[in-house]
């Protein structure tokens, strides 16, 4: 520190090109370091507490792989085998590695590695989820404006309705409403699961699977019937946990573009002769979007944990479902596996919207 | 302080309302008199607290209320519709009466509400405001294991918890305020912060009250009217996940009245007897909506920071 007289002093023109240019990736590199270090902390955490559920449970393992006619000799060396003799932190040091190889251990209920069962169902959820969110997003932040705009008018107390209504609802009984309503009485969409069954049978066949989500397949495999018949199964879906999405998104787009049209900027702006529409959507939304971010991406992770009570309701074949029967089939490999999955998914959507942020809001730095 | 109380009407007003209190206990009922004054004037909080009086009312007077026993089975009964044969919402598939198992329901309801509000926030104060106070590692340790828990998807981990207790009312309870505790322990330990440096704090350690007494008398008060909005703002979401527990079949088990479960079996009938699943669903959508509109408008008299929001 051969210059302490800058160290102290913010304001010295080394410091400034400093803050302006060079060491502006070393810093997000520094942010990166940090988030990536307390995603390794969490996930840590995640697997403690899984592991925790598992020696929870008042069953035993050991006993339910051999049976309760087993000799003791017999039971002790199906124990041995599966590890369960040797001290807690070598078991959990097994699951550990277990788990960062992928390996969560065989479902008792499909009979297949969960690892596989996870990966034929985690794309179902995220189409779900991720056209939930568009929808939520493409309706919602219009929305959050316009009632923004309108504080205290009739558009802002319509919209708060909605918001509350979205809060107060339990998602499977809108889900029944919507179905007894468009499905039941109106015919308009397609009932529960993916496809008609007539569909069903000849999938293999018809479809080529790229990706796992049915949308994309069908379109990349030409197969238009499947395509269209598709979309009217995950219409309904959609809408019921889009509309959660929009009533989050709305309300916060709503507070953050209050806050953005108290500011200076937007007088100054509407002093200088600024269109009101483009002061409006281009002047603070463009501001506005900045925590919004965030607020999409928690929205995003909670649409993939909410899709559990969605999918049992549309009988939709994703993760929720599969945890779900997993469950009720005491299937505790299945069920953990499928945790530690959606909380990974969860976590890592969390930091991205740290991340996000940081890189889109210069001050966050 | 008795003379006062035993004053007529007129002047209990003036006492609540003078602008020189003449004791500690006056300033804090002058401090909720008015408090309370700026929540009823707010329409959508006087709609939020009948909602939620009505369903106190309910649960404790749920045998006059109710038009028959709400496990009384009368097959000839099933699924009649609202309104027929003096069944008010129907019968469900066992012909029960369903608004007298919504109002049996309201029970349940209230006791999750009440065993989940007592104990998650309780926890989370006590975790926060130490490691707020304390500092150091403690803190660093204490908001790790909070960070980890609020990064987990809440339902999934309820799901799980519940998985390995095996379903059932108790263990739903438990599994929603083990998962419910961490946002409680932040904004504590966030008002704990703001306070810590304070002169009052540093009088108090002067005159030699240790770290517990300055926790428990002179931090903890100061976080109560954040936390107690919080857990008013919370406790819609509470309602949803224990009926969400419920609904899967994992919450309370048959043939206890709740209404999450009552959706659950009313689905397989939704499409030919629509009452069945729709009439419990909406005492979720009422009562929730009730602790929404209640929260929402606490947070504008007791935070006026965050009003307008």
């Amino acid at each position: 520190m051969s210059h302490s007289n800058t160290a102290h002093d913010p304001a010295t023109a080394e410091e400034e090109s400093a803050i302006a240019g060079t060491s502006l990736l070393p810093r997000i590199a520094g942010r990166f370091g940090k988030t990536l270090f307390s995603l390794v902390v969490t996930l840590f955490g995640l697997l403690v507490v899984t592991f925790a559920i598992a020696r929870l449970v008042p069953i035993d393992p050991a006993l339910a792989v051999v049976g309760p006619r087993a000799t003791q000799a017999q039971y002790e060396a199906v124990r041995a085998e599966m590890g369960l003799d040797r001290p807690i932190p070598v078991q959990f040091a097994t699951y550990l590695g277990d788990v960062v190889r992928g390996d969560f251990g065989r479902s008792n209920l499909t009979a297949r590695p969960v690892i596989e069962d996870v990966r034929a169902a985690f794309p179902a959820t995220l189409e779900l989820a991720t056209l939930a969110t568009v929808l939520g997003v493409l309706l919602g932040v219009p929305a959050g404006v316009v009632s923004a705009v309108n504080q205290g008018r009739w558009p802002d107390h319509v919209l708060r309705v909605v918001g509350l209504l979205g809060y107060s609802m339990p998602v499977f009984w809108l889900g029944l409403i919507a179905l007894l309503i468009f499905y039941g009485q109106l015919g308009w969409v397609g009932g529960p699961g993916r496809l008609d069954v007539s569909y069903e049978l000849s999938y293999e066949l018809d479809v080529t699977a790229y990706t796992g989500s049915i949308l994309i397949d069908s379109a990349l495999s030409g197969a238009w019937d499947v395509f269209f018949n598709a979309i009217t199964h995950i219409a309904l879906p959609v809408f019921v946990l889009g509309y959660f999405s929009l009533a989050y998104i709305s309300r916060m787009t709503r507070s953050f573009m209050l806050e953005q049209l108290g500011q200076e900027y937007v007088t100054a702006a509407r002093v200088k002769g600024v269109p009101e529409r483009r002061v409006v959507w281009v002047h603070a939304l463009g501001n506005a979007m900045v925590p919004l971010i965030t607020v999409i991406a928690l929205s995003y992770a909670a649409l993939l944990e909410g899709s559990v009570l969605t999918e049992t309701v549309f009988a939709w074949p994703g993760l929720g479902l599969y945890i779900t029967q997993a469950l009720f089939a005491a299937d505790l490999n299945a069920v953990l596996g499928g945790t530690v999955v959606i909380g990974v998914a969860f976590i890592v959507l969390n930091l991205l919207s740290d991340l996000l942020y940081t890189v889109v809001d210069p001050r966050a730095r | 302080m008795s003379e006062t109380v035993s004053k007529p009407a007129g002047s209990v007003k003036a006492w609540l309302t003078s602008d020189t209190p003449g004791s500690r206990l006056q300033a804090r009922a002058i401090n909720l008199w008015f408090a309370w004054s700026d929540l009823v004037r707010n329409p959508l909080a006087v709609v939020g607290l009948v909602i939620i009086t009505l369903l106190i009312l309910m649960a404790v007077f749920a045998p006059l209320i109710a038009s028959d026993p709400p496990n009384q089975q009368n097959l000839a009964d099933r699924l009649m519709a609202p309104g027929a044969g003096g069944h008010l919402l129907g019968t469900d598939e066992l012909g029960r009466d369903i608004w007298s198992r919504i109002v049996y329901g309201s029970r349940v309801t209230l006791q999750v509400v009440a065993l989940v509000a007592l104990t998650a926030p309780v926890f989370g104060l006590v975790v926060g405001t130490v490691a707020g106070t304390i500092g150091g590692w403690t803190d660093r340790v204490l908001m790790r294991i909070t960070d980890i828990f609020l990064a987990f998807p809440r339902l999934i981990l309820a799901l799980a918890f519940v998985a390995a207790l095996g379903p059932g009312i108790v263990n739903a309870i438990f599994a929603i305020a083990l998962t419910a505790w961490p946002p409680y322990a932040r904004v504590a330990r966030a008002e704990t912060l703001s306070v810590r440096r304070a002169d009052y704090i540093a009088a108090a350690r002067l005159q030699g009250a240790g770290t517990l007494r300055i926790i428990t008398g002179h931090i903890m008060p100061m976080c109560l009217s954040s936390v107690i909005i919080r857990v008013t703002l919370d406790m819609a979401g509470i309602i949803l996940t224990a009926a969400g527990l419920g609904f899967l079949g994992l919450g309370a088990q048959p043939p206890l009245a709740e209404w999450g479960a009552m959706i659950s079996t009313g689905r397989q009938y939704l499409l030919s007897h629509w009452w069945v699943a729709t009439m419990p669903g909406l005492a979720i959508l009422i009562v929730s909506l009730g602790f929404n509109l209640l929260g929402d408008s606490l947070r504008d008299v007791l935070d006026p920071r965050g009003a307008q929001k």
